[in-house]
């Protein structure tokens, strides 16, 4: 007896997956935050924090249905914060510049203290890369999934 | 009191990895998805379990000790979860089981 493929499970179906899920991403977004701050310490930084952040993400959007992910964030909110991000990164090059210093030079940031600046600054281009690359990949995420639809 | 925790260490450690070997062993020899994702799930937990109460009794402080704790606890959940849905898309798209009775799962 020849068996026919089944029709996809809808998301009701998958209990252990939804349950887990829920459970699992408000730990993924907070070791994304974890790894966005400690990247001024030692491994991490914005990128990893924003694929992390990403991920968890993307998570929601394959158990859930790419349609209650975009309800959660949609695209509208990311294409502005993507180029927030951009933004961010590059306003710091342009903030040193003015202050006298040269594109990135961390340290004009803080007259007083160099080393205050360069924690500013570092902590602002990672602000910035976070965020830049946590929608750049949504957006890839949604340019993918959302193929043939309408 | 150092050598005996290295030496328990190391039992620990090299048996965690005993047991990913047999895991690994069992994806490549067992003959469908279901007995292949069954040996990499058993495998991934016992495994790590060991390895990490190996990692533990050399932790230099507590932070490392409850980040270790944490990854466990992390992968406990992810991979038996991931098999699972693994397993389940397969089934519902029809994969064969490769078993000698018929309906060796049925609803």
């Amino acid at each position: 007896m020849s068996e026919e493929p089944k029709a996809p499970m809808k998301v009701r179906e998958m209990v252990v997956l939804r349950v887990t899920a829920k459970m699992l991403i408000p730990f993924i977004l907070l070791y994304a935050l974890y790894v966005q701050f400690h990247g001024d310490f030692g491994p991490g930084g914005g990128f990893q924090a924003g694929v992390i952040t990403a991920a968890g993400l993307i998570l929601y959007g394959l158990v859930f249905g790419l349609d209650q992910l975009k309800r959660a964030v949609p695209q509208r909110v990311l294409e502005i914060t993507l180029a927030i991000g951009l933004l961010m990164y590059g306003g710091t090059g342009w903030v040193t510049l003015l202050l006298g210093g040269n594109f990135l030079e961390y340290g004009y940031l803080a007259q007083h203290h160099p080393v205050h600046g360069q924690h500013y600054g570092i902590a602002m281009i990672e602000g910035g890369v976070g965020v830049g690359v946590a929608s750049g990949l949504l957006v890839i995420y949604y340019a993918l999934a959302g193929r043939g639809r309408r | 009191m150092a050598l005996a925790l290295d030496i328990l260490s190391w039992i620990f450690l090299l048996s965690g990895a005993t047991f990913a070997i047999i895991a690994g062993i069992g994806v490549l020899r067992f003959p469908d998805v279901y007995t292949r994702s069954h040996a990499a799930g058993l495998g991934d937990t016992l495994a790590t379990l060991l390895v990490i109460l190996g990692l533990l009794l050399q932790s230099p402080d507590w932070m490392v000790a409850v980040k270790l704790i944490m990854v466990l606890a992390f992968v406990w959940f992810t991979s038996p979860i991931s098999g699972h849905a693994l397993v389940k898309a397969a089934y519902a798209h029809g994969v064969k089981i490769d078993c000698e009775e018929e309906d060796a799962v049925s609803h």
